[in-house]
């Protein structure tokens, strides 16, 4: 049987459990054996990415430790995918410690974005889900430019029995979360931010879905301000779901 | 390993110390609406253009490629590259100059054109020129600087400042032009027609009214350069209004002031950089005009021509094995005209004649870290990237970026603020799995005493950052490690 | 006192940069010139908003007459090294570039040059400003620009064209690459024809009649 290690990511984890438990749901109904290992907590990303490289090292450490005795590693998120293929590399390099470098060049390309590993890995297109809704699909930057996950999870989304896939215009352009971007540039952030909600609600889909919940957070904020009725989900748990059309 | 310090950088110049942190300068143009249309309507139109003409080359990354490897190149062996280019240059009957700084470069050629006894030049539009605020160095001698490309000429008879590296009058639309030119013009020559309206066409021919008499009585014009190829003293300027032809052509001197970094390695390079840098700029498969020089060319042209290279803190970014590449750059402007922070907070919020993705980078590493201005650019991008994925040398600015926030941060450390401890507690709390587990004890327990709210609509600060325009999630009832150890017991 | 030129280049040499950089080849230059290659630079030279046609070598005199007649031009300057006998129309005042200054060239309406190659990728003349080219001003001043290329000069792409001008730049020739008139997208990314240059590029293909 096939075996991987959940990376939950510490946002999904202690904010968003129902993508992980989706994920969790979707892989053991494709007869995958799912392990979480508990001392797992943050990839660092968000030091890394607002310049605390010093605290990010340790996150780094821990990460190839709890990880690296697994042959593939799945995380329903691409921006911390990304952090750990992408980044990684650079922190090892700052702390100077040769075998971490040997590690993260050895666990990182194990690091999979879930549509990644549901396609690349499993082999999978059709999950056999089914979400009678009408839904359109954000690509995330991260997923998007830094993994290049291309068209994967539309090749997913588009398997899923009931739904009502539609293209979401601009579709590429970032929705202006980016992490601490959202706090240290607000204004600039948010003037995005409803530029892209303007676009999802000119879908007329009633849910917005995406590889990220942390762009969704910040999605589903202002759509949630405009009492917009669009819902956010992530994409795992829309490909878990096994609704029926009364929904 | 941080590069900060290890060399002189280059001065902050007057026109931008003093200046307001990113976000506020940001905040004021978002208040633009006129100034957003103008912005946003042109960065959507060539980033059509440029995606129609690159996706008509065969292989575009195999020229991003080779184009990125090239420069690294000149960068890695640059004083040999130098030395190679000045006696080619010298050898095709150039004089070539060196300067460290921009004040240097300026003394360098206020002196030649004092030599020439005039009081006026005639420029083609150069960053590097800009950079080194050469034109108010001139003004200070006395000797007027004739802007002739058509942008560059709104943005001085309007008393303004650049906003975006190719078209530096992006932020202004055909009425301002228009009035800009009816009430400016007159003053620095040939006035605008009575009959001009804010047709483009009608602009432009006020524009080459206006200039013509400039250029034909012109004895020294001043250039930059987009190249200067090492093995045969060449120099190479692309435009696509003819001015640069005339400031290049007409003139008895011409002096080039050229940053050290534009060197290529051989003269067969150019046929990468040609595809490259018209296709990524002005989205055309070429300019209009190409002009190719090597020295004074008999009984052609100026018969007197000087090169002055210049550092001005450019060896500052040489010296960080990330930072570097950004001197890769070939200023076609495509990282600009796809960014979304640039499209809506415009040029003038990055405080440099560089702005947008590369300025982001470029300008705190040429100046430093330690103007507020210039320590808050690192923090002016989402990360999205699409600026790398259409740099055609393939400059990965959100990995400098980061490089340099980690810079930021190092150089504050030691001084306590807000952030710095939260990111403290935060990394204290991910280092134990124990301390994260009894985190979230925390936070579901803080679930119950929402009760049943969904959303939260205002947080105090900092949260009200987040909230003023959006509202907040409301922790789970039960994390997902908590359902783990519920439904799958005790993992490994 | 150090100078400029030492300190540069001591700061560049404690930069610590110097390593070995492995530089992966530029895409090939485009094979020897196809017939289409010619028809694709007509075609690209037209799309850039210059006037295009073909033509024999017999018709070059008649065609540049009524060329210039087009655009009402009644004065025309003439590089040395022309072929005599292809400004043959009475009407025109024809004018050598003997001395001629700025300003002179500034009352000249039109000018009649060669080229030296010919890119189809990109619709692009090249002059070397060898004989029948002039000096670069001539090409420049003049309003209109009338430009004969032989159908023999196009090659395929950009890089074909620049190994081709190494000689050229070898000694000491300036080159002017010219794709349409002079223009400009200065203007809320208008694009307007004419600025500072010709305003008007008109070219003639000779030798290959489609
Ligand atoms: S960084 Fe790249 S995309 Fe931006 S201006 Fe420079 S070369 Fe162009």
């Amino acid at each position: 049987m096939t075996r991987v290690a959940l990376f939950a990511t510490c946002f999904n984890d202690a904010m968003w459990p129902g993508t992980p438990i989706a994920t969790v749901t979707l892989l053991e109904r494709l007869g995958v054996e799912v392990d979480f290992p508990a001392a797992q907590t943050c990839c660092g990303q968000m030091f890394t990415n607002t310049g605390y490289a010093d605290e990010a090292i340790p996150r780094v450490r821990s990460f190839v430790e709890v990880f690296g005795g697994y042959d593939a590693v799945v995380a329903p998120s691409g921006s911390c995918t990304g952090s750990v293929r992408e980044q990684y590399a650079d922190l090892a390099r700052r702390s100077g410690d040769a075998g971490l470098s040997r590690a993260v060049a050895e666990v990182a390309p194990k690091v999979y974005e879930l549509s990644e590993y549901l396609v690349d890995v499993l082999g999978v297109t059709d999950v056999g889900a089914s979400f009678p809704h009408r839904v359109t699909y954000h690509p995330t930057c991260h997923s998007l430019r830094m993994l290049h996950v291309g068209d994967r999870p539309l090749r997913l989304l588009r398997e899923v029995r009931g739904i009502d896939l539609v293209e979401l215009p601009a579709a590429t352009e970032c929705c202006g979360f980016g992490g601490t971007f959202a706090m240290k540039n607000a204004d600039v952030s948010v003037a995005m931010g409803s530029d892209k909600v303007r676009h999802i609600r000119d879908t007329g889909a009633e849910i917005v879905v995406a590889g990220d919940n942390s762009c969704l957070a910040h999605i589903g904020g202002l759509l949630g301000r405009q009492r917009a009725g669009v819902r956010t989900m992530h994409l795992a748990e829309v490909l878990a779901s096994t609704a029926e059309a009364s929904a | 390993m941080s590069a900060r310090h290890t060399g002189p950088v280059a001065a902050t110049t007057p026109t931008f110390i003093g200046m307001p942190k990113f976000p506020a300068l940001a905040r004021e143009a978002l208040g633009n609406t006129q100034q957003r249309r103008n912005l946003a309507f042109a960065t959507q139109t060539i980033r059509g253009k440029r995606a129609a003409v690159v996706g008509e080359v065969g292989d575009w990354e195999a020229l991003r490629l080779n184009g990125a490897a090239v420069k690294d190149e000149v960068l890695a062996h640059l004083d040999d590259y130098l030395i190679q280019l000045e006696d080619k240059l010298t050898a095709a009957g150039t004089t070539v100059h060196w300067a460290r700084d921009a004040a240097e470069a300026n003394r360098i050629v206020v002196e030649l054109v004092r030599g020439k006894g005039v009081d006026e030049v005639v420029k083609v539009k150069s960053m590097a020129t800009q950079e080194i605020e050469l034109n108010e160095a001139l003004e200070e001698a006395g000797i007027a600087a004739w802007e002739t490309d058509l942008a560059e000429l709104i943005v001085q008879l309007g008393n303004d400042r650049p906003s975006h590296i190719l078209v530096p009058a992006i932020h202004r639309g055909r009425a301002e032009i228009r009035d800009i030119f009816r009430t400016r013009m007159a003053a620095a020559g040939r006035p605008a027609p009575e009959t001009m309206t804010d047709e483009p066409a009608q602009l432009a021919e006020a524009a080459r009214l206006h200039l013509r008499e400039k250029f034909l009585r012109a004895k020294v014009g001043i250039s930059g350069a987009n190249f200067a190829i090492a093995d045969t003293g060449t120099l190479v300027v692309l435009e696509s209004e003819g001015n640069g032809r005339m400031c290049l052509t007409l003139p008895e001197t011409l002096i080039s002031v050229v940053g050290i970094e534009k060197v290529l390695p051989t003269w067969e390079d150019l046929g990468t950089f040609l595809q490259l840098l018209p296709r990524s700029s002005t989205g055309e498969r070429m300019n209009p005009y190409t002009s190719i020089w090597t020295g004074p060319a008999d009984g052609d042209g100026p018969q007197e021509t000087h090169v002055v290279l210049v550092d001005n803190g450019r060896t500052h970014v040489l010296a960080d094995p990330v930072g570097r590449q950004a001197l890769r750059c070939i200023r076609c402007s495509a990282c600009l005209n796809v960014c979304p922070v640039y499209e809506r907070a415009g040029g003038h919020a990055y405080g440099s004649v560089y702005p947008g993705p590369i300025g982001a980078v470029l300008t705190p590493q040429l100046r430093g870290i330690d103007n507020p201005i210039d320590a808050s650019l690192p923090y002016a991008s989402s990360l999205c990237g699409a600026c790398f994925e259409v740099c055609p040398v393939r400059i990965d600015i959100p990995r400098l970026l980061v490089n340099l926030r980690t810079q930021v941060v190092d150089a504050h450390r030691g001084r306590p603020s807000a952030e710095g401890l939260a990111m403290k507690s935060a990394a204290w709390m991910f280092a134990e799995p124990g301390r994260w587990a009894s985190m979230q004890k925390g936070i579901t327990a803080s679930s119950k005493l929402l009760r049943g709210k969904r959303t939260l609509q205002h947080l105090p600060w900092p949260g009200s950052v987040w909230t003023d325009a959006r509202n907040a999630p409301v922790p789970p009832r039960e994390t997902f490690r908590q359902w783990w150890q519920r439904t799958h017991g005790e993992s490994r | 006192m150090t100078t400029a030129r030492e300190e540069v280049l001591a700061r560049i040499r404690a930069a610590g940069a110097a390593r070995p950089v492995e530089v992966p080849p530029a895409p090939e230059p485009s094979p020897q010139p196809a017939p289409e290659t010619v028809d694709l630079f007509a075609e690209n030279v037209a799309d850039y908003r210059a006037v295009v046609e073909r033509l024999a070598e017999s018709a070059v005199p008649q065609r540049i007459s009524s060329a210039l007649g087009q655009y009402g031009v009644t004065s025309v300057v003439v590089p040395d090294g022309l072929p005599s006998g292809w400004l043959t129309d009475a009407a025109l005042r024809v004018l050598a570039d003997e001395r001629l200054t700025a300003y002179d060239l500034d009352a000249i309406d039109a000018v009649v040059t060669q080229a030296a190659v010919g890119i189809a990728e990109t619709g692009t003349i090249v002059l070397d400003h060898t004989a029948g080219q002039g000096r670069r001003a001539l090409s420049l001043v003049p309003d209109v620009h009338l430009c004969v290329i032989r159908a023999d000069q196009v090659v395929g792409d950009v890089p074909a064209a620049v190994r081709q001008l190494r000689p050229a730049v070898e000694t000491g020739r300036p080159l002017t690459w010219i794709s349409g008139p002079s223009a400009t997208s200065d203007i809320e990314l208008n694009r307007v024809e004419g600025v500072h240059g010709p305003r008007h590029l008109h070219v003639l293909i000779v030798g290959d009649e489609a």
